[in-house]
């Protein structure tokens, strides 16, 4: 089993110690051979306008672009889960998603760095809550009828973990507080019979 | 390093975690400094993580002389409107009112910044008492872990701002590193001695020594002007970098600042290096360390 993490910019280090954790090998992934040999995707945070310039310079975007419409494993945080969904509000312009979630998030959401925060997130199917740490974090405003809510804030109900298929999304970062569920159930979806290439 | 935890119903912000968070989102990233607003538009259109708002760039303020400051708050809300990625700024080396007038702006961090000419030359501003997330350089292990023990959530290497001259800031990463390396070997009993040689908390110094690694992210500041350079230091183990005169100085900036990005992804794949390389023009000039007047690397302590 092999996971590849996105690896143009962003927390890579952080979601590679997860997979780590899990036992699972994770691969740096920059170009487009790097993709042959992975199961699933992690989609890191980071700052999601200079991952959609890098994924044009580096020839990502159409080969992950057809990565996720197979509806391959992929799990998205934060800046990920914006390259995931399908709608995206106060973004740049030229900023374009690989899409795969049938969601809409407003990009910085919750506002500059001074509201960046951590709050816990139910999520009754995956067992506690998670320590939610939201930096700058994507709002999630609406999701579609095929989208499976995971989590919400425990504070307000907001959303903030979804999943679609083999695709999970997520508006905080769960590798940031050491937390494998999510990376443990993408591996559980690239077992469940999406073999290498 | 204190974590305070959340109560199920509400938001903690400024905690520890989230400050740092920050930084380990722009990693890999490259940080630009800009002057006004058309320079921050050209630095996020060719990929920049962030951009840091200052009046003049470093190699400016090595010319021009004078007392350094803070930018102009106007300055800063206009680089606020025009691009949607992180806003830094930078205050003077323990000029706390400063700080006070950035944290007030909502940007998204503040370099206490030895580019800028010192406000207290005993004291550095006490960190933790802000919810904005700071980063400070350091030349050695020490200084970086007076400033962790200060509140400081990411620390960039000083290197010799505005020289384009990438030697000192590989001193630095050298310098850093090797002193962890050292500390990592060291048994319970030897690391009381280093704490004392470093210069440094005893906490912090045996937290390094059990990990191996820095507890907040480092990223390389000072003298970087080529993507080759970009390459090198993230080779060295620097985890992004700031590039301030070395992409408006250029001939050709938002060719320089794209090529600069490119390679830090990349910076391990020399034939993809070398392709951003090519015809990007007249890097900025660039000064000899021995030819310095001021050596800004020796402000802090």
């Amino acid at each position: 089993m092999r996971i590849g993490v996105l690896a143009l910019q962003g927390d890579v280090d952080a979601h590679q110690e997860v997979l780590r954790t899990l036992g699972v090998e994770g691969v740096s992934v920059r170009t487009p051979s790097d993709l042959d040999s992975i199961d699933g995707l992690v989609l890191p945070g980071g700052e999601s306008t200079t991952m959609s310039m890098l994924l044009d310079s580096s020839g990502l975007r159409e080969p992950l672009t057809e990565w996720v419409s197979e509806r391959r494993p992929t799990l998205g945080t934060c800046a990920g889960l914006v390259l995931l969904a399908d709608r995206v509000t106060d973004g740049r312009d030229d900023q374009v998603s690989l899409g795969g979630l049938d969601i809409t998030v407003q990009r910085n959401g919750y506002g500059r760095q001074k509201f960046s925060f951590e709050g816990d997130v139910a999520a009754p199917d995956l067992g506690e809550e998670f320590d939610g740490v939201f930096i700058r974090a994507p709002r999630i405003l609406d999701v579609g009828a095929s989208i499976e809510v995971l989590g919400r804030l425990s504070a307000d109900g907001e959303i903030v973990i979804v999943q679609a298929g083999a695709i999970i999304g997520c508006a905080f970062h769960p590798e940031l507080s050491g937390d494998p569920r999510l990376h443990a159930r993408l591996v559980a979806c690239a077992n469940a019979g999406n073999g290498p290439r | 390093m204190a974590n305070s935890t959340p109560s199920s119903s509400e938001r903690a912000t400024g905690t520890f975690r989230v400050k740092r968070g920050l930084a380990d989102m722009l990693k890999g990233g490259v940080i630009m400094d800009v002057v006004d607003a058309d320079q921050a538009k050209v630095a996020e259109d060719a990929g920049a993580v962030a951009v840091m708002a200052l009046e003049r760039v470093p190699s400016d303020i090595r010319r021009d002389g004078g007392v350094a400051r803070m930018s102009d708050p106007e300055l800063i809300e206009k680089i606020q409107e025009t691009v949607t990625i992180p806003v830094m700024a930078k205050a003077r080396i323990g000029h706390f009112a400063e700080a006070q007038i950035l944290a007030s702006l909502d940007v998204d961090y503040i370099d206490e910044s030895e580019v800028l000419t010192p406000a207290d030359e005993s004291n550095h501003i006490d960190k933790w008492a802000f919810e904005i997330p700071f980063v400070c350089g350091a030349t050695n292990l020490g200084e970086a872990l007076r400033r962790i023990g200060e509140g400081a959530a990411m620390i960039r290497s000083k290197g010799e701002a505005g020289t384009g001259n990438i030697v000192e800031a590989v001193r630095h990463l050298r310098s850093i590193f090797g002193d962890i390396r050292k500390l990592s070997l060291a048994d319970d009993a030897e690391v009381y001695a280093m704490a004392k040689e470093l210069r440094a908390p005893l906490d912090l110094v045996q937290e390094v020594a059990e990990t191996g690694v820095l507890p907040v992210p480092l990223f390389c500041a000072g003298g970087i002007a080529t993507p080759a350079d970009a390459s090198l230091v993230l080779q060295l183990g620097a985890q992004a970098v700031f590039v301030g005169s070395g992409i408006f100085k250029s001939e050709d900036p938002s060719r320089m600042a794209r090529a600069i990005v490119e390679a830090s992804t990349h910076y391990e794949d020399a034939t993809i290096v070398a392709k951003v390389s090519r015809g990007l023009g007249d890097p900025m000039r660039g000064t000899e360390i021995n030819a310095l007047e001021t050596r800004l690397a020796d402000r802090g302590w």
